[in-house]
């Protein structure tokens, strides 16, 4: 229990420790673990944000899908109504072909028909002036009696 | 001090309490008496702290730290929450004051775990047996008064200078007569401005008392502990009590050592602290 030197050797040796700690030890970390604090405090922050977000665009997303849904719908119902006008024009243009179609069979058959009666009635006067020549005996001039021979034709 | 010798735990008690002494004076006065064992060793400490934590406070990076420099931010960080709660104000300068006394107060004292043996057994292994006999050395820093009165005096200082840089010389000095009693009629101030001066200088002069006593009573005894227990040891029917004590007390004291140097660090803190506080 005796104060001496040592003591004045101990104020030294502390008061030289004192001032490396603040100089070159206390700034340093210090700085450092309040720069990871912002950088952790910032960290946070922006995955709050972050998720935010997140939800923000989810919430779009659901939205546009529903969109491009209805999009989807309406262009097959569009689509079914074309095709459904377009089955319609053909079968109206088909019936009218068809129908334009039978109209000129029956016209080329009424035509055929004609022929066919004239045909006929030319050969019933030709066999009408060979059989009334046969029964007159006497040649009978075609040419004196052509308009006879041709009033009688139509007349059949 | 060192006496005849008496034979057995006595003397033994007595060769471990010597310091290693040099003096500078040619008449061998007392006060030039240095002892070299406690400045060497608490320097060394000293030195062992600031290097470790200046390598990882130069590499200090703010990303994800290294299991090194997350240690040395644990311990900052425990210091400075301390001074944090008690202390309101800039801590620049106080923090790294707190951190310097506790680890340095923390190394010197944790030397008391060290076997009390060990220091005397590498002096006669390296230089014999006679040179050891003549040799003393005490590797607790902290267990000589010198160490303990030191620092505390160099804490009261800087409280001092703390408490004039808060209120001003004149405040500073005005508060040593006006405080605690505090009175509003001239002649009650003047009345009292004596009994509040004594108050005050005892009030100053208790802080380091204090602080160094207790410090220097704890490791004192410790280590005084250590050594009767490491007479137990001497003979073989005590060995293994001696052996039990002994561990025992070391894990006691693992507590004691920690303790003593948060107890020397807040102690700082909060005086400082109060300095600060006008009255």
């Amino acid at each position: 229990m005796e104060i001496n030197m040592t003591f004045l050797g101990q104020m030294i040796s502390f008061a030289i420790l004192v001032w490396f700690t603040t100089k070159f030890i206390w700034p340093q970390l210090n700085g450092a673990i309040e720069e990871r604090q912002k950088k952790v405090a910032d960290g946070l922050a922006a995955a709050e944000r972050a998720r935010a977000e997140l939800k923000d665009a989810d919430a779009k997303v659901a939205s546009e899908i529903k969109q491009a849904r209805q999009q989807s719908t309406d262009i097959i119902d569009k689509a079914q109504a074309q095709a459904n006008a377009i089955i319609e024009k053909a079968r109206v243009e088909a019936t009218d072909e068809i129908n334009r179609l039978k109209a000129q069979a029956q016209d080329e058959i009424a035509s055929m028909a004609q022929r066919a009666r004239e045909q006929l009635r030319e050969q019933v006067g030709k066999l009408a002036v060979q059989g009334a020549e046969k029964i007159v005996q006497r040649e009978i001039d075609p040419a004196a009696h052509k308009a006879l021979l041709d009033q009688l034709a139509a007349e059949i | 001090m060192a006496s005849e010798p008496q034979g057995g735990l006595t003397e033994y008690i007595q060769h471990h309490l010597n310091h290693m002494t040099v003096n500078f004076s040619t008449d061998h006065f007392w006060f030039w008496n240095l002892r070299a064992d406690s400045i060497i060793i608490s320097f060394a400490l000293g030195a062992i702290f600031c290097l470790w934590f200046w390598l990882f406070a130069r590499k200090a990076t703010s990303g994800v730290p290294s299991k090194g420099q997350a240690l040395v931010e644990i311990i900052i960080e425990f210091v400075d929450t301390q001074v944090k709660d008690t202390f309101h104000g800039d801590r620049r300068t106080v923090t790294p004051l707190a951190l310097s006394i506790f680890m340095w107060v923390f190394l010197m004292n944790a030397m008391d775990l060290l076997p009390v043996d060990l220091f005397g057994w590498i002096v006669q292994t390296v230089s014999g047996k006679e040179v050891a006999h003549h040799t003393y050395g005490r590797i607790v820093p902290t267990a000589d008064i010198n160490t303990t009165v030191g620092l505390s005096v160099a804490v009261l200082l800087i409280v001092i200078g703390h408490g004039i840089k808060a209120k001003g010389g004149f405040g500073f000095t005005k508060e040593l007569f006006t405080a605690p009693f505090h009175a509003h009629s001239p002649v009650a101030k003047i009345v009292l401005a004596i009994p509040n001066f004594l108050l005050n200088v005892v009030e100053t002069l208790s802080k380091p008392v204090s602080l160094a006593m207790r410090l220097f009573g704890n490791m004192y005894g410790g280590e005084l502990v250590f050594m009767l227990i490491a007479g137990l040891m001497v003979s073989w029917i005590s060995f293994v009590p001696g052996v039990v004590f002994n561990t025992a007390w070391a894990i006691f004291h693992i507590l004691i050592i920690a303790l003593q140097a948060f107890i020397f660090m807040m102690l700082t803190i909060v005086y400082i602290a109060t300095a600060r506080e006008h009255h």
